[in-house]
């Protein structure tokens, strides 16, 4: 039997509000299943759970806000069997008739009949769909419908005094999402002595091979400069293995996997840095995959919880459009940051010639407890590296 | 089809690509990087959808006469 707990959101989120479960009592889960979702200050969170077994008992009630580490739910392990009594169930009417031996807690107020819906609340489908779209939690609404389902009319009526736009409410989570920023930017600056190394680089040969390589290509196979960087961030990483992991309270734990983080700036300002799992081990292709489907999920709001909190180094690119260099802060509990400015044509020195050539100009922000200058100089050298062969990427 | 026609396809996949833009909102000579701050993954997700809806092939070195609702018009009917 394992408690589930509210895995970590990120250096920036303490708390999750739950909003809705995915499973009940019975249900099997497996690893990576997404069992639950929960709203933070930046958007709604897919939590996962990192066990096989069943849904013993869900500990969290829909609507809670909970800590990073609050019990969830009880797991128990594929092939265990049941030893303990299920707690009395909290009703408001006495029932004579619990069965002590019921695996399934009827945590259901007595009034609303259990559903088979993943909510547990009694709602008609057109009911849960509105509520869904105008954001009301269901189980904030007392329902009129046969046994208490909550109905449609239900949902409308609880429907705040309508804004004339969303543009308001997008206001209020683009403001919180600015405090979550700031408050783990601001832990950063304050715990992490931070160093910077700069340095610019040819991107002729990848610039060349890239626009050969997209020419013959349909759109939805061409490859994004930002995806060679990365790839080449990720790949460097390997060599320089003091950049990449987390800094805990027992100091620095290099990560043997790569899981780069990328900075995606949301429209309006915000910014997340999900995680691309194995970023050094994936195509070109599935590289580009990835960044497009977290691109997606970021928008929408829809990132899972090992996304928020796995990254272990994170790469942030100014896009096409924008000024030569950048540079960034380190995301706690990541120990470094590479940031690139715009692409473009930069005056490069080749054989004691000036000329202009497609360059980018990456800057690296790393903590010094666990490394200097000089390592950060070899780790920008070996990007560097890596990007003048970009057949191998 | 007319340019209207097409301005008005044209920012209806622009809205499904970036579904936090207010379709309302997009003048005619907003551009997708400096006005609508789309990125470069939102501008290839654009092409793939622009392609996909006219059948029009979109090249890189094209982007930037897609850049605006009305450059796009403008394009896309010369190609269509």
């Amino acid at each position: 039997m394992a408690v589930f707990k509210m895995p970590s959101l990120g250096a920036d989120m303490e708390a999750g509000k739950l909003v809705e479960w995915l499973v009940k009592p019975g249900d099997p889960v497996k690893h990576g299943d997404i069992v639950a979702v929960v709203e933070t200050q930046k958007g709604a969170i897919e939590i996962e759970i990192f066990e096989d077994g069943v849904v013993e008992k869900l500990l969290a009630e829909l609507g809670q806000s909970l800590p990073v580490g609050a019990p969830l739910a009880v797991i128990r392990a594929a092939g265990q069997v049941v030893t303990e009594a299920p707690e009395a169930p909290p009703s408001e009417t006495p029932r004579a008739d619990v069965e002590a031996t019921a695996p399934v807690a009827k945590t259901e107020p007595s009034t609303v009949p259990p559903s088979p819906a993943p909510t547990g609340i009694a709602a008609s489908p057109a009911a849960k769909a509105r509520a869904a779209e105008l954001g009301i939690a269901l189980q904030s609404l007392t329902g009129s419908g046969p046994d208490g389902a909550i109905v449609l009319a239900d949902v409308d009526a609880a429907k705040p005094a309508a804004p004339p736009s969303a543009k308001p409410e997008r206001g209020a989570y683009l403001a919180e999402m600015r405090k979550a920023i700031a408050a783990a930017m601001t832990r950063s600056k304050r715990e992490i002595p931070h160093y910077y190394v700069t340095h610019t680089v040819d991107l002729s040969a990848a610039t060349d091979w890239l626009n050969a390589a997209n020419a013959a290509r349909p759109p939805e196979e061409r490859i994004l400069m930002g995806a060679l960087l990365m790839k080449a961030v990720a790949l460097a990483a390997r060599e320089e293995k003091a950049v990449n992991g987390h800094f805990g309270e027992e100091g620095f734990t290099p990560s043997k996997a790569i899981h780069l983080g990328l900075a995606i700036a949301l429209r309006g300002g915000g910014l997340v840095a999900p995680a691309i799992l194995d970023a050094d081990r994936l195509s070109l292709h599935a590289l580009m995959e990835a960044m497009r489907d977290l691109t997606t999920r970021a928008r929408a709001g829809r990132l899972k919880s090992s996304e928020m909190s796995m990254a272990t180094l994170t790469f942030s690119a100014l896009g096409e459009s924008g000024v030569e260099a950048m540079a960034g802060i380190i995301v706690p509990p990541q120990v470094a940051i590479v940031t690139a400015g715009a692409p473009g044509p930069q005056p490069l020195v080749r054989d004691g010639e000036v000329v202009a050539a497609q360059a980018v100009t990456l800057t690296l922000a790393a903590d010094h407890r666990v490394s200097d200058g000089r390592l950060g100089s070899k780790f920008l050298i070996a990007i560097d590296a890596k990007l003048q062969i970009p057949e191998e990427l | 089809m007319t340019e209207d026609e097409i301005r008005s396809a044209y920012i209806e996949e622009l809205v499904k690509v970036a579904p936090d833009l207010d379709p309302a909102g997009i003048a005619g000579s907003d551009h997708l990087q400096d006005d609508l701050e789309l990125d470069s993954m939102d501008i290839l997700n654009l092409v793939i959808a622009l392609n996909a809806r006219f059948g029009v092939a979109i090249a890189e070195a094209d982007y930037p006469q897609i850049a605006t609702p009305d450059l796009a018009a403008a394009f896309l009917k010369s190609r269509v």
